[in-house]
């Protein structure tokens, strides 16, 4: 069966005056139909750009896809015409944003943004399109009668429902969700993924799941890609990766979060910050960072590695050209440190 | 049986309450509206003069008062008959004011719509797409505003003849520059916020993003600013009508009639005082619902 969302070798560059970010630089994805993917990864990783390149919606200028292509039921985005992107968009790809106290129309009723989206794709207007709208309310979990109010009388979560209402209406094959848990406090948020999660079964819609939350991962994700500097450092089916982590970033992000098994007085985190996307550094982006550095490291890009089956990792230490240091389990990250 | 009705309560409840809370954006700012006093006076105001421009045929007859010369009855002062007296020609001044705020509330409103109308497109192509269309349009725009708005009226007005129709296009041009900034400017904020991108991503293309996403977001500051625009077009139609290059006589003017009598203010200042009033009330009453709209309109004082 072929792939529903191929992603190949996709590169995407802000040119500013002060330089070309780098913000996505030749990532590979896949996504089976019905198959959820975590994109996890600092502020700035580029998880976001990727996503916008998909709908291909990065602004433009000043962002630019400078290289790959993205094929979505075998068809190459990059190159059909917008007219054609337009009616994909919301339809077959629908996207669900960070913040749901923005993402909608603060003078339009929640009734009639879901409305909009049926009436954009379905030949379906005027009151038949509310009713649609009143029973999409309904699956979210709202009751159909507040149709007709505005934004501003839902809550933050509930607004987050509409929010997944409109992205589900259209029965898309794939959702891409940009941090939709993010902006919400953590009670609703284990609503808002348990909603996402059923309508996703019942639907079969395939999901990409953007965050920067591992738990959120660990809740709904079937597979996982680790990006880093615009790259996707590590990808691995859910199981494999909280297993065996294997690039020393990832090392670093479960070190990052507190572990209930353990008693730990201290986290340790990543030390430094993200690259400059203007000025990545030079051999793997990560070796500023990386505690196990070695001189080459700041020379060769690495490439992907297999691990084991479909989990691969970009990490030197995997083509040999680096000494292996045993990191076993989760909080190997902290020992080192200790 | 109790027990029943009972649990039928919170549903039959809950009906109402859900229409009650169907409250709009708008019905918030009237409610808003209303609690501002002064706001509300201007608003009377307003209605009163729209109401005489709408019966005014009612109110007096145009052919056998308004315009009908009785020299016999030349600069009487206010009387049972003539409440607000007559004017040089022995007509009478409260049926020719009458009259006269038709014109006046007409060009107003169609100078500024013709205003908005353009100005408000150009701004909204300009502030949405940006870049070089914004420069080309904008640029355009500040020749026009290095242009005084009257004297740029007084050449349309020149050019194509004194008539009604010319004197709202002039005003109506001379505003667009205006128009075009403040939507410009609050298309511009609107533009990059989350809600434009969302109604993006569900495949809505432009002309449906700046008509139903856009514009109605953008519109608080326009409708404070054509409030007030209002007025401004009633005393440049008063201006121009003054110098002669707006309404010809016979036909009442407000600013004509001022023109007319200021001959004779030294012996029948009436003649000159009541359209002076006039239009120093309706614009009062304009600008105090402009400054009231703006108050209402104000997301900070949301509360």
């Amino acid at each position: 069966m072929s792939k529903l969302l191929k992603i190949n070798d996709l590169s995407i560059h802000y040119l500013t005056e002060d330089g070309d970010v780098k913000a996505v630089n030749n990532i590979n994805l896949e996504l089976d139909a019905g198959e959820t993917l975590g994109l996890v990864g600092e502020t700035g990783a580029g998880k976001t750009t990727t996503a916008l390149g998909i709908m291909r919606l990065v602004p433009n200028p000043p962002g630019e896809v400078t290289s790959g292509t993205i094929e979505f039921e075998g068809r190459d985005l990059m190159k059909i015409p917008e007219e054609e992107m337009r009616m994909i968009r919301g339809n077959k790809i629908s996207m669900i944003f960070q913040d749901p106290m923005t993402s909608l129309n603060p003078v339009m009723t929640v009734g009639e943004q879901i409305a909009e989206v049926i009436e954009i794709h379905q030949d379906i207007a005027g009151k038949e399109a509310m009713d649609k709208a009143g029973d999409m309310l309904e699956l979210v979990g709202i009751p159909a009668t507040r149709v007709n109010d505005y934004p501003h009388q839902f809550s933050g979560g509930m607004k987050q429902r509409v929010v997944i209402a409109i992205s589900l209406a259209c029965n898309p094959q794939l959702l891409i969700a940009d941090e939709p848990t993010t902006a919400l406090d953590v009670t609703i948020q284990a609503q808002v993924l348990d909603l996402m999660r059923n309508l996703k079964k019942e639907f079969n819609t395939a999901m990409m799941m953007i965050t920067h939350d591992l738990g959120v991962v660990a809740e709904v994700c079937d597979k996982v890609a680790i990006m880093y500097a615009g790259e996707v450092i590590e990808y691995a089916p859910i199981q494999q990766l909280f297993e065996n982590p294997s690039h020393p970033y990832t090392h670093g992000l479960f070190g990052s979060i507190p572990n209930l098994d353990e008693e730990v007085t201290r986290l340790t985190p990543i030390t430094g910050l993200m690259p400059d996307p203007t000025d990545l550094p030079s051999g793997c982006t990560f070796h500023p960072r990386c505690p196990y550095a070695k001189p080459i490291c700041a020379q060769q890009a690495p490439k992907n590695s297999v691990v084991e089956g479909e989990h691969r990792v970009k990490c030197l230490m995997f083509e040999g050209l680096v000494d292996k240091v045993s990191i076993k389990g989760t909080d190997q990250g902290k020992k080192e440190v200790v | 049986m109790s027990s029943v009705s009972n649990a039928a309560k919170p549903v039959d409840l809950d009906k109402p309450k859900a229409k009650n809370k169907k409250r709009s954006q708008w019905a918030e700012v009237w409610r808003r509206l209303k609690k501002n006093k002064m706001a509300m006076v201007g608003l009377a105001i307003i209605g009163a003069i729209v109401f005489c421009a709408i019966f005014a045929d009612v109110i007096a007859d145009y052919d056998s008062v308004v315009i009908k010369q009785n020299l016999k009855a030349r600069m009487e002062g206010p009387s049972a008959e003539h409440i607000l007296g007559t004017d040089e020609f022995g007509r009478d001044i409260f049926a020719r004011m009458v009259h006269g705020a038709r014109v006046s509330l007409q060009v107003g409103l169609i100078a500024v719509g013709l205003a908005i109308g353009i100005g408000g497109s150009l701004g909204a192509i300009a502030g949405y797409y940006g870049g070089r269309l914004d420069n080309i349009i904008m640029r355009c725009m500040d020749v026009f505003l290095a242009i005084p708005s009257i004297l740029l009226a007084i050449a349309i007005v020149s050019a194509l003849g004194p008539s009604l129709f010319n004197l709202m296009l002039a005003i109506g041009i001379s505003s667009v520059p205006s128009y075009a900034r403040i939507v410009r400017a609050s298309v511009l904020s609107i533009r990059d916020q989350e809600f434009i991108e969302a109604a993006r991503a569900i495949g809505a293309n432009d002309f449906r993003i700046i008509t139903k996403h856009i514009i109605p977001n953008a519109l608080a500051p326009v409708i404070v600013q054509a409030t007030l625009g209002v007025a401004g077009a009633i005393l440049s139609t008063a201006g121009l009508s003054f110098i002669g290059m707006g309404i010809q006589p016979p036909a009442p003017e407000w600013g004509a009639m001022l023109s007319g009598g200021r001959q004779y203010l030294r012996y029948a200042a009436h003649i000159t005082a009541f359209p002076g009033v006039a239009i120093m009330i309706t614009i009062l009453a304009l600008n105090l619902l402009g400054d009231g709209l703006r108050d209402a309109l104000d997301p900070r004082l949301k509360s």
